[in-house]
């Protein structure tokens, strides 16, 4: 199946991706994205009825442990890298508008 | 002769006869640095202090005469994590990230007694072949100052070939690590998937990233293989396999060795100057002993299509976690959680990122999921098949790594197509899971053409003992840039 994205198609992908992308870029990206479509697309051109299909590169094994519990990462050292937290809990502005704001 | 043209065994036995320091040594390294980083630009973060603080440690502690690596330094890709020291995939999402555990392998380098120097740059979550989509700067290749690098591990390439570091650690999930060696006229090897551990590698494509070394001479790349291998609980995916001393029988030569190479990858496409030397290649493979004949990976065309809908679909789910939550980058002034995400993610990365991860959300995406993904997979697996029919009856393979020597910069990043075809030799091989190296193989214009030698799942040490014997029989890796 060929397709031909339009501004339309990538600004409905950037949103399921949580990505914005300005007036100013949309038409750069469209034809970029429709570019690289177009070359992926000549694997429409391989017959793959009956072949099985591969999601990875390894060998896998079923790997047992003792169910041992072990320490995990430390809480603290975690919240190191988190930009804004109070009372233990990683600040974030409101989830649910309820027109109280993130109070 | 400077410290840095010694081989890590050289070294070893230099700290042992006490003609050296770990110190000494360090001291070096950050003086070659300092001289050379203003035109290369390898790095992103360097820890001068720390490493030399480490290296006159060890020399108080005094270097084991039987912990070959103890004492040397090596440089890091800055995607994978190092405690303590900020590590950012050359993205601005993640431009204060400081990690607060290591990654599998920087622990077994530590466990091994290496000393890190710092963080090499790269393209933005390893995704380019050139080092040119760094949130942070621009790496130059140390042969020609107006070239790329290579990509994505550019800056761990460039670092090796500049002299700043004997070694460094880089990743590849579709050619990453044997395309810049190739550019840089270094040793790169991409391990078979689940060699090494992946745990604490900022993923890209999970199943295909592997991590694996850089250097200047074959042994020192195996030797450095020996020391982050194994099987880890913490990655699912890393194998059970017994990790054998990748140095044993290096020497053994290849007299008999069955060699296939396939025409595919000797096709009109080629550089004629890369061409030209991976044909004379073979004439020193030939003249060594070794059965080289042609064979064919009839599928190989469709390595890069494949390539791209896999790594970019494994891409955009990886990618789902930098939201501004936990760590990295926060936009200002977002008034509810969805437009933090949003501006977040729009602020923090990159062109390339965002293009991979829509292609590989629209790759998944209901209506295209079958046609795009499932197919993908479905040619993954013809792929694998080309590889182990030839297999059957050869012990390697030989192509050359790249079709041209290192490009202009600015030369293909506006271009992302002719970006991505540029990793057709390369990108078959991460979607088999095999392991490749890429060894410098002669000159063309004046820039490094690398030699790809592919092998066997788990059969590392056939390619190290392959790529040796035409170490030994040529001078193309004792070349230096000029810088």
């Amino acid at each position: 199946m060929t397709v031909n994205v339009n501004e339309q198609d990538i600004r409905h992908v950037a949103k399921l991706a949580k990505l914005e992308i300005s007036d100013d870029e949309i038409k750069k990206f469209t034809v970029q994205m429709d570019n690289i479509i177009d070359m992926v697309e000549q694997l429409d051109t391989l017959d793959t009825k009956d072949v099985p299909e591969m999601y990875h590169g390894a060998f896998i094994e079923n790997v047992m442990r003792e169910d041992k519990a072990v320490p995990g990462t430390d809480r603290e050292a975690l919240f190191e890298n988190v930009k804004e937290s109070k009372d233990g809990l990683i600040r974030v502005p409101a989830i649910i508008d309820n027109g109280e704001g993130d109070a | 002769m400077s410290l840095l043209e010694h081989t890590l065994e050289e070294l070893h036995t230099m700290l042992v006869n006490k003609e050296t320091t770990a110190e000494e040594i360090m001291t070096a390294v950050f003086a070659r640095i300092s001289e050379t980083e203003d035109k290369i630009g390898a790095f992103i973060t360097i820890t001068e202090e720390e490493a030399l603080l480490k290296a006159r440690e060890m020399d108080e502690a005094g270097i084991d005469p039987d912990d070959l690596l103890s004492g040397l330094p090596i440089g890091i890709k800055d995607n994978i994590i190092t405690e303590g020291t900020l590590t950012t995939a050359a993205s601005r999402i993640l431009e204060d990230f400081v990690p607060i555990y290591d990654a599998t392998v920087s622990k077994k380098i530590k466990e091994a007694g290496m000393i890190s120097v710092g963080k090499l740059n790269m393209d933005e979550f390893a995704m380019g072949g050139s080092t040119e989509t760094s949130y942070f700067k621009l790496t130059r290749n140390p042969w020609n100052l107006e070239k790329v690098p290579g990509g994505s591990s550019g800056g761990s390439a460039a670092a090796v070939a500049s002299g700043q570091v004997p070694v460094a650690l880089g990743t590849d999930t579709g050619g990453s690590i044997r395309q810049p060696a190739a550019f840089n006229g270094i040793v790169g090897m991409k391990p078979t998937y689940g060699r090494v551990s992946r745990f604490g590698l900022i993923a890209f494509g999970s199943s295909l990233d592997q991590i694996g070394p850089f250097s200047r001479t074959v042994k020192d790349n195996a030797l450095v293989l020996n020391a982050i291998s194994g099987a880890d609980p913490a990655d699912s995916m890393s194998a059970q396999q017994e990790v054998p001393d990748f140095t044993a029988g290096i020497e053994k030569g290849v007299k008999g060795m069955k060699i296939g190479v396939p025409k595919e990858y000797m096709s009109e496409g080629l550089q004629p100057g890369v061409k030209e030397a991976v044909l004379k290649a073979v004439e020193t493979y030939r003249s060594l002993g070794a059965i080289v004949e042609e064979v064919s990976l009839p599928h190989s065309q469709y390595g890069i299509a494949a390539y791209y809908i896999i790594a970019s679909s494994e891409a955009s789910s990886n990618l789902q976690r930098f939201d501004g939550i936990r760590y990295g980058y926060r936009a200002e002034g977002a008034e509810s959680l969805d437009e933090l995400y949003i501006k977040t993610r729009s602020e923090g990365f990159g062109d390339e990122v965002k293009r991979r991860i829509m292609l590989g959300t629209f790759s998944l995406s209901s209506g295209y999921y079958d046609a795009h993904f499932k197919k993908a997979a479905k040619v993954r697996t013809l792929i694998r098949q080309d590889f182990e029919k030839v297999f059957d009856s050869y012990d390697l393979i030989l192509g050359p790594t790249a079709t041209t020597t290192a490009f202009d910069i600015g030369g293909k990043v506006k271009d992302p197509v002719a970006m991505y075809l540029a990793d057709i030799l390369t990108v078959p091989v991460n979607l088999a899971g095999v392991p490749a190296i890429s060894i410098p193989c002669g000159f063309s214009e004046g820039m490094p053409v690398g030699l790809q030698l592919i092998g066997k799942h788990f059969d590392e040490q056939t390619i190290y003992r392959a790529a040796y014997a035409f170490e030994q029989a040529t001078d193309f890796h004792k070349e230096r840039p000029n810088l």
